[in-house]
């Protein structure tokens, strides 16, 4: 299904708000997850798995090191989800 | 007896949250009026199992911890959080170098909840779904580790497990980390969430729990003639405990001296007390000894009595086997009257209010003796509470554990 980059930045940021507390409105597209949004390793597993569900994509363990800014979580997820 | 040589302990902090209260004050002031926590449950798995009734906390954790905090950790670990804050609070927040600050928070169980519900959501969803704070939130340690962290306490975090004695069994050992020289503060207790139906099953199943369902307030009735079997409780209880010369340097309010512990184990059965009770009176014995106390002193005594036909009786008799003719001047309080049982929170919130008990020279009543069965020969403190003597007096917690784990914790007064 898919999915515009509006779409899964909102999506996303409701999670991110479940999970860590961050008002959604908070959640932009530069912001580093560890650094600005208070998701440490076992929060951002929460963030990927509740995304792989919201989306229905596949997010391997190998890339979520990779995710370091909503933007790049943004970006993985349109393309994968695609 | 030889008066101890080690640093002497004291109490400079007190936190509660019991099927009673959400704090020390709202549980104290229940407890002194008399008032049981035990309630039908309400949960859709209650008529599944035998028993329909437990003693779940008066506030639910989450009318006073953050959502999101809260979401990371279990039930029996909020409870903890939330009383050792209060206690540092109480304390007045010590200013310690971390180094020289500890943390010892018991568990009977650990994070049975977290555990249970997390093998639910394997088998419903699979592995992906199993969250990554299920390890975190079911290991026993994970309350202590939580205070731990809360506090950044680096003299050592630990976790005794010794089944129902383990919150008495924290308090010993928090005290030997100050004695020892290993830590000048110890934020210690015991704390317990095991309402659930596969813990209740199997208590059930021992034939250890009352089924008095049609009258759950009046199921926990140690020492009297109709008792049969405990009710479960959840909470926790934590003290602060600091060294005498640092709590006095630092001019903290003390509530009572930790004096002394003694535990022994029975050898007899994984279950069943020593009928005779032996092994908890030797406890009660090495505790006095431990902290230079003379059984003449000894004005108070909250009892393990869990309301179970033997149980209430081998600790009666192990109480005059340790205390002998002394015995007559104790007012013996049996708690879990009105709390329920905590399990691994029960030595810990009794030593609060032991504590307490001291502090204010009050000793809290047991409710629900309508027979008071005879085959027990101690001064139980019956419906009202009773003033104890001024001066120079002390008190006994005993705490006694499934696996035949015995524990007594003297304090004595300020």
């Amino acid at each position: 299904m898919a999915h515009s980059v509006d779409e899964v930045l909102a999506g996303l940021a409701e999670i991110v708000e479940e999970v860590a507390g961050i008002p959604a409105s908070s959640v932009l597209m530069e912001k580093s997850f560890t650094d600005d949004l208070d998701v440490d390793s076992l929060s951002m597993v929460e963030v990927v798995v509740a995304a792989e569900e919201k989306f229905g994509c596949k997010i391997p363990d190998d890339d979520v090191k990779n995710l370091v800014t909503v933007g790049d979580a943004v970006n993985y997820i349109v393309k994968a989800a695609n | 007896m030889s008066a101890p040589t080690h640093r002497k302990v004291v109490v400079t902090g007190l936190g509660a949250f019991t099927p009673l209260g959400g704090d020390v004050a709202s549980t104290w002031a229940a407890l002194l009026a008399g008032k049981s926590g035990v309630r039908t449950l309400t949960h859709d798995w209650t008529e599944t199992i035998p028993v329909h009734f437990a003693a779940e906390t008066a506030v639910d954790p989450s009318e006073v911890m953050d959502r999101v905090e809260a979401r990371k950790l279990d039930r029996a670990e909020q409870f903890a959080l939330i009383a050792a804050r209060e206690a540092w609070k109480d304390a007045g927040a010590p200013e310690i170098h971390t180094e020289r600050l500890g943390v010892v928070i018991a568990s009977g169980i650990g994070g049975i909840l977290s555990l249970l519900g997390s093998y639910d959501v394997y088998l419903e969803k699979g592995a992906r779904r199993v969250s990554p704070h299920t390890v975190p939130m079911l290991m026993p340690n994970g309350p202590a580790a939580a205070v731990g962290l809360e506090l950044k306490a680096q003299a050592g975090v630990h976790t005794p497990v010794s089944a129902c004695a383990s919150g008495s069994e924290g308090l010993g050992y928090a005290m030997e980390m100050i004695r020892s020289g290993r830590a000048d503060v110890v934020v210690a207790g015991g704390t317990e969430a095991g309402v659930h139906p596969l813990p209740m099953a199997g208590f059930a199943a021992m034939m250890a729990l009352s089924t008095r369902n049609d009258a759950p307030e009046k199921a926990s009735r140690p020492y009297d003639k109709d008792r049969d079997g405990f009710v479960l409780g959840e909470g926790a209880g934590v003290v602060v405990l600091e060294s005498e010369e640092f709590a006095k340097a630092r001019g903290a309010r003390i509530y009572a001296e930790l004096a002394g512990q003694g535990i022994t184990s029975d050898g007899f059965h994984i279950a069943a007390p020593d009928p005779e009770g032996r092994g908890a009176a030797r406890a009660m014995k090495m505790a006095l000894i431990d902290g230079g106390v003379n059984a003449s002193e000894v004005v108070h005594l909250n009892a393990h009595a869990t309301s179970t036909p033997a149980g209430d009786i081998a600790e009666s008799l192990a109480i005059r086997g340790a205390l002998g003719a002394d015995t007559d001047h104790v007012a013996v309080s049996a708690t879990k009257s009105m709390t329920g049982h905590l399990l691994g929170g029960a030595g810990a919130i009794e030593s609060v209010f032991t504590i307490l008990a001291l502090h204010h020279r009050i000793a809290p009543p047991t409710i629900n003796i309508e027979n008071f069965d005879d085959e027990i020969k101690l001064d139980v403190v019956r419906d009202q509470p009773r003033s104890l003597p001024e001066g120079s007096i002390a008190a006994l917690n005993n705490s006694f554990g499934f696996g035949g784990h015995n524990v007594a914790l003297v304090f004595r007064s300020v």
